[in-house]
C-alpha cells in the first residue's frame, strides 16, 4: 500500500544560545495508510519533535518529509496551515478546547478556516459528535463535560475535516484508566474504519492497542516492532461483567 | 474567515472579560467624548466670531477724521472733522469698486413719553444702510425727500426700541431728541455685539442734513459739509488692499497733502481686524481638538496594553487555531477586529457622551455649541484608526507565534 507518510533522514536542530541541540538526528520511516502506530520513548527522546514535524507544525532542519505524496519541507507558513487543515487531525493531552464555546462550535472550528458555509459546518459537526457518542451534548461548554467527553469532542474536531491522518499526543495522559480505555476503544474503532492514526505515548498500557510500535531514544528510532493489538472495546466489556 | 465571523468571535472574546473590556473602552469613550465636546465648543466660538464679522460687514473700510492738536493737547481721531460729505461723493464717483457713506456721530438723550435713553445719533445718507448691509425689521427707510428736506424722521436700533417702547410698536411714534420731535419711520434689524463688545443696536439714524441742522450741528463746523467718518464698502470681487490704497491716494489728493506729510485721517481695514480674530479663534479650536486627541491616543495605548495581555493569555488558543488550519492572516484579523471592535464601540459610546455633554454645556454654561455630522464622523473615524494602529502590533505578535511553542505554552 502507498505510504501516507514518508520520512528520510528527518532532522531537527534547535539553537539554544551557543548550544546546538539535535532533537531529531536522522529519522527514516514510512507509515502506511490504515495503520495505528504508537510512538514511544522517554522524554527528550525526540518523539514530540517528530510529531510536530509530522503535523506540519514545524519545519525540519534537514531530511525529507512527504505527506500524502507532497514534499512538505519547503512549504510556506500558510501552505502548511492549509495542509494541517485539510489532511491532519490533532488530538492533544490537554484537549485544547476553546473555553466558553459549545461542543458544536469547537468541533466546527476547523471548518471555519476551511471556508465551509455555516449551515454545512454545523451539520457536519453534529454528525461528528454523534460518531463519538456525544449526540446530546452539542450545546454543552467544555466546563460542563467530563474529561473523557472533552477528549471525545476533541476527537470529533480532529475528524470533522475528513483528514487522512490523526495525530494524537498523549491522548489519554489526562484521563483515568477506565476513560483511557474508552478513548482507545474509540480510536481503535476509527482505525478499523480505515483512519490512519499515530499516537505518542509513554505508557505501555496505551501502546498495546497499536498495530505497530516505534521507540525513540536520543533523536533516533531504536526499535520498530509490529504488535498484535489488544481490543480495548472487549477489555471494557470484560470490566463491566463483574461490576 | 469572513468579517461577520471575525466580529462574532471578537464580541465573544470581549464578553468573557466584561469589566476589563469596559474599562479599556473607557479610555476611548473619554477621548472621543472630549474631542467632540472640544470641537463643538471651538466651532461654536468660531461661528460666533464669523457671525460678528458678517454683522460688521467683511469688506468694510472705515475712514476717521484726523486728530487735532490744541495747545499741545492732542485729541483723538475725529476731534477735527477733516472729512466732508464731498469726500464721500467723490470716492463713490471716482472709484468704481467702492460705495462710500458719510456719517456724522453724536450722542443725545432720546425721550418718548416718560421714558428716556441716552444713545448714539448718526447722521447718514441712504448709502449707509447699504454699506453696513443693514435691513429693516419694521417700517420704511429714508427717501430722497427726507434727505433733501432735512425731515425730522429717524430709524432706531433694536436696543433703543426695546428701551423706549418695550413691547409697543415704535413705527410712526414721535420721540424727542434734544427737544426736537422726530417721527420713527422704521426699526433696524438686530445686529448684536460688535467684536469690541459694544452694542451695535444702541443707536438712532437720521438724515445727515437733519442731524447737522437740527441735532448735532451747532457751531462753526455745521456750515461746512464735514463729517466724522466715512464708511466704505468694497464691492465683491475687488481686492481690499488695492481698494484701501486707492481710497488713501484719493483722499490725500483731495486734502492736498504733500508727499511725506502725515494723513489727516485714519483709514482702518475692519476685515483685517476681523480675520485676525477669526484666525486666533480657529487656532484655539484646533488647539482644543489637539489636546482632546491626546486623550484619545492614551485610550489607544490602553487598548494595545490589554490586547497584549489578551494575546499572552490566549497563546494556547492561538496555537490550537493554527493547528486546525488558521493562517497568519486569520489570527491577525481576529485580534485586529477585536481591537477595532473595542475602539469602535468605545467611539460610538463616546459620541453619545460627547454630544450629550456638548449640549449640556451649551445649555448650562450658555456657550455657543456648533456640532456638525462631519465632526462626529471624524471622531469615530479617528477612533477606528486608533484601534487599527494600536491593535496591529499585538495582532501581529499573535499571528507570528510559533504553533509548537504556542500549544506548549502554560
Amino acid at each position: 500500500m502507498q505510504p501516507i507518510i514518508r520520512c528520510r533522514d528527518l532532522a531537527k536542530v534547535y539553537q539554544l544560545g551557543d548550544n546546538r541541540i539535535a532533537a531529531l538526528a536522522g529519522v527514516s520511516v514510512e507509515i502506511a495508510a490504515g495503520d495505528l502506530v504508537a510512538v514511544m520513548g522517554p522524554s527528550g527522546s525526540g518523539k514530540s519533535t517528530f510529531m510536530n514535524l509530522l503535523g506540519c507544525l514545524d519545519r525540519p532542519s534537514g531530511g525529507e518529509y512527504v505527506l500524502a505524496g507532497r514534499p512538505v519541507a519547503a512549504l510556506a507558513d500558510d501552505e502548511l496551515a492549509a495542509l494541517r487543515n485539510r489532511y491532519i487531525g490533532f488530538v492533544f493531552q490537554s484537549f485544547n478546547l476553546l473555553a466558553r464555546t459549545s461542543a458544536l462550535d469547537n468541533v466546527a472550528l476547523p471548518l471555519v478556516y476551511a471556508g465551509v458555509p455555516a449551515k454545512e459546518r454545523s451539520e457536519r459537526a453534529v454528525a461528528m459528535l454523534e460518531q463519538v457518542g456525544l449526540a446530546g451534548r452539542a450545546a454543552h461548554h467544555p466546563a460542563h463535560l467530563s474529561g473523557g467527553q472533552q477528549q471525545r469532542v476533541a476527537i470529533a474536531r480532529a475528524l470533522v475535516t475528513r483528514p487522512i491522518i490523526i495525530l494524537a499526543d498523549e491522548p489519554t495522559g489526562a484521563l483515568d484508566s477506565r476513560t483511557s480505555l474508552e478513548i482507545m476503544a474509540l480510536l481503535q474503532r476509527l482505525n478499523r474504519g480505515g483512519m490512519t492514526i499515530v499516537l505518542v505515548t509513554h505508557e505501555p498500557e496505551v501502546a498495546r492497542f497499536a498495530r505497530r510500535v516505534l521507540r525513540f531514544r536520543d533523536g533516533r528510532i531504536v526499535s520498530d516492532e509490529v504488535n498484535v493489538p489488544e481490543d480495548a472495546a472487549r477489555l471494557l466489556e470484560a470490566e463491566k461483567v463483574p461490576a | 474567515m469572513n468579517l461577520g465571523a471575525l466580529l462574532k468571535v471578537a464580541l465573544r472574546a470581549l464578553a468573557v472579560n466584561k469589566l476589563r473590556s469596559a474599562l479599556t473602552m473607557l479610555g476611548i469613550i473619554i477621548g472621543v467624548g472630549a474631542v467632540i465636546v472640544m470641537i463643538a465648543v471651538g466651532a461654536g466660538a468660531q461661528a460666533r466670531v464669523e457671525e460678528q464679522i458678517r454683522s460688521l460687514g467683511s469688506n468694510l473700510l472705515l475712514v476717521l477724521s484726523g486728530a487735532t492738536t490744541s495747545g499741545g493737547v492732542r485729541l483723538g481721531f475725529g476731534s477735527n472733522l477733516t472729512l466732508s460729505e464731498d469726500d464721500a461723493t467723490t470716492l463713490s464717483r471716482e472709484l468704481p469698486e467702492v460705495i462710500a457713506a458719510p456719517a456724522l456721530r453724536g450722542s443725545a438723550q432720546v425721550v418718548w413719553g416718560n421714558l428716556n435713553w441716552s444713545t448714539v445719533i448718526f447722521g447718514i445718507t441712504p448709502e449707509y444702510l447699504e454699506v453696513r448691509q443693514w435691513e429693516l425689521a419694521a417700517g420704511r427707510s429714508f427717501e430722497p425727500a427726507d434727505m433733501a428736506g432735512a425731515a425730522k424722521v429717524c430709524l432706531i436700533g433694536s436696543t433703543v426700541a426695546k428701551q423706549l417702547f418695550g413691547g409697543a410698536d415704535p413705527v410712526d411714534q414721535v420721540i424727542r431728541i434734544r427737544r426736537v420731535p422726530f417721527t420713527v419711520i422704521g426699526v433696524l434689524e438686530t445686529k448684536g455685539q460688535s467684536m469690541m463688545g459694544t452694542d451695535q443696536d444702541d443707536l438712532v439714524l437720521m438724515p445727515l442734513s437733519t442731524a447737522r441742522k437740527r441735532v448735532l450741528g451747532v457751531g462753526t463746523l455745521a456750515k461746512q459739509r464735514s463729517v466724522g467718518t466715512i464708511w466704505i464698502k468694497v464691492r465683491d470681487g475687488y481686492d481690499m488692499k488695492a481698494a484701501e490704497e486707492q481710497v488713501r491716494r484719493l483722499l490725500r489728493q483731495r486734502h492736498r497733502l504733500q508727499p511725506g506729510q502725515d494723513d489727516d485721517f485714519s483709514l482702518r481695514n475692519l476685515a483685517e481686524v476681523a480675520s485676525a480674530q477669526e484666525a486666533s479663534s480657529r487656532v484655539l479650536a484646533m488647539l482644543l481638538a489637539a489636546v482632546a486627541s491626546v486623550s484619545l491616543v492614551v485610550g489607544g495605548i490602553g487598548i494595545m496594553n490589554i490586547m497584549l495581555v489578551s494575546v499572552t493569555e490566549r497563546t494556547r488558543e492561538i496555537g490550537l487555531r493554527m493547528a486546525v488550519g488558521a493562517r497568519m492572516r486569520d489570527i491577525l484579523g481576529q485580534f485586529l477586529v477585536e481591537a477595532v471592535t473595542l475602539s469602535l464601540i468605545g467611539g460610538l459610546v463616546g459620541v453619545a457622551l460627547g454630544v450629550g455633554s456638548a449640549f449640556a454645556i451649551g445649555q448650562f454654561a450658555g456657550w455657543r455649541i456648533e456640532l456638525d455630522f462631519e465632526a462626529v464622523a471624524l471622531a469615530v473615524a479617528f477612533a477606528f484608526a486608533i484601534g487599527v494602529f494600536f491593535g496591529f502590533y499585538p495582532a501581529r505578535k499573535a499571528a507570528r507565534l510559533n504553533p509548537v511553542e504556542a500549544l506548549r505554552f502554560e
